[in-house]
């Protein structure tokens, strides 16, 4: 076991790795979430059609199988990634197109009225978007990318495939090293646990804030009591 | 470099013997993934505390690591106490384990949703805490949540590609073999990625149908 721990430095760059690929990761994929599945609610039909087309691909194929498409069979003809960067594509693609369906979903679940309400006070569509639905869907998506983030960070273990050197690599090499097998590959279950545990406590932070800005989740304040009973 | 057909139509029963290994884990996978899924569900409603809540972060922890290192684990592990097993049974094992957590999330929500009245009937009618299980709750609990289940089988599926991390020859791991021996992987990496494609729509489209089918609401 210690000389397991002993390679913490080897531990800590793998461990950089994956929280590296997941937030790239991640970034990517939120923008093609929003970008996506906005399209998928527009009234064109070629746009809605682009969603399909986008989520039916990404959401379908194996992570793995884009990755290796990216890095085995792309630059065959031409295109040539690094490998971060087909990784991060890869992952960020795929998350994407569930995120889509996120986006797509929450910002159909806000009631109608809503819609009517905005269009009734002469929003433009893009206010009625930024500044009532998205608001309101925000609050709806952010449990559900809570769960694709930690799919996402676990999603990130098939870059050791292709050579890239993250925590699982680091618990193979390090198994090799010492021939500590059960505290190699222990170690780094537990890194990925905690890894997710963070990350399930900061989108549980988001979405607390996220509910105070719709004034939402508040426990109810006799202040409010009596302004009501004022007003009525 | 182009599109070669003749290369394609080659590397065709390659593929199809991989997707047989595929098919192989992942129905295994999954009939592990259903019956173990039960198990941890009725564990964590047995009345001793220290059960349920070693059950909880034992799932807890199974379904917030990845698959690559559970499988490395398995693999390379299990040997040390003298279980020596091939990398298929490691990939199955695997596979099962780790979807259980998820399917016993869903037999959970499942259980939670057969109306009360249910259980209130049972204790009324006294039949014993077996026969309400089996007869009563369980298939009504089942049948809402076959759909979900639906999903899971296809996440499985398209999970089942990392078994090559432990030399499984399933489909992308033949493609990827049939493609060193040439390096030519255009081909078949490509037709794997849509074989993917076809089989995840199909089967969304199937699990949509079951969706209306046993629709509660």
């Amino acid at each position: 076991m210690s000389e397991v721990l002993d390679s913490y430095p080897q531990w800590v760059d793998g461990a950089w790795v994956t929280i590296r690929l997941t937030l790239l990761g991640g970034a990517l994929a939120l923008v093609l979430a929003l970008a996506f599945g906005l399209a998928g609610t527009s009234r064109h039909a070629a746009v809605r059609a682009l969603n399909r087309v986008y989520v039916e691909f990404f959401r379908g194929n194996a992570t793995l199988v884009l990755l290796y498409w990216f890095f085995y069979a792309l630059p065959l003809i031409g295109l040539r990634f690094a490998t971060l960067f087909a990784a991060v594509l890869a992952l960020g693609l795929n998350i994407g197109a569930y995120g889509a369906e996120v986006v797509r979903g929450s910002i159909n679940a806000v009631p109608k009225a809503q819609h009517e309400a905005a269009i009734a006070l002469n929003f433009t569509p893009f206010q009625r978007m930024r500044r009532v639905l998205l608001p309101q869907a925000f609050a709806l998506m952010l449990p559900p990318f809570g769960n694709l983030l930690i799919e996402l960070m676990k999603g990130t273990a098939i870059v050791s495939l292709v050579g890239l050197v993250d925590l699982t690599r680091v618990s193979k090499n390090v198994q090799g090293s010492t021939g500590e097998t059960v505290a190699a590959f222990t170690v780094a279950l537990v890194l990925y646990f905690v890894i997710a545990q963070v990350l399930q406590l900061l989108v549980r932070y988001a979405e607390r804030r996220v509910d105070r800005m719709l004034g939402r989740g508040l426990p109810a304040r006799p202040a409010l009591d009596t302004a009501g009973v004022a007003g009525g | 470099m182009t599109w070669d057909w003749q290369y394609t139509g080659d590397v065709l029963p390659d593929l199809l013997h991989g997707l047989r290994y595929t098919l192989i884990a992942t129905t295994l996978g999954y009939a592990l993934a259903l019956v173990l899924g039960l198990v941890w569900t009725l564990l964590r409603r047995t009345p001793y505390a220290a059960v349920n809540h070693t059950v909880r972060w034992i799932t807890e922890f199974v379904r917030s690591t990845p698959l690559i290192p559970q499988l490395y684990f398995v693999f390379f592990v299990l040997p040390a106490f003298g279980l020596t097993i091939g990398s298929l049974t490691a990939g199955v094992l695997t596979l099962g384990v780790h979807y259980s957590t998820y399917t016993a999330e869903v037999y959970r929500a499942g259980i939670a949703d057969v109306p009360k009245g249910q259980w209130e009937a049972c204790t009324a009618l006294n039949l014993p805490r077996s026969r309400a299980w089996l007869d009563v709750i369980l298939p009504q609990a089942v049948r809402r949540v076959i759909p979900t289940l639906g999903n899971y089988l296809i996440a499985m599926f398209k999970d089942s590609p990392l078994l090559l991390a432990v030399n499984v020859v399933e489909v992308l791991n033949a493609a990827y073999q049939v493609g060193s021996r040439s390096l030519r992987f255009l081909e078949p990496i490509t037709m794997v990625g849509l074989l993917f494609v076809v089989v995840s729509v199909i089967s969304s489209i199937l699990v949509r149908r079951l969706e209306r089918r046993y629709a509660t609401h």
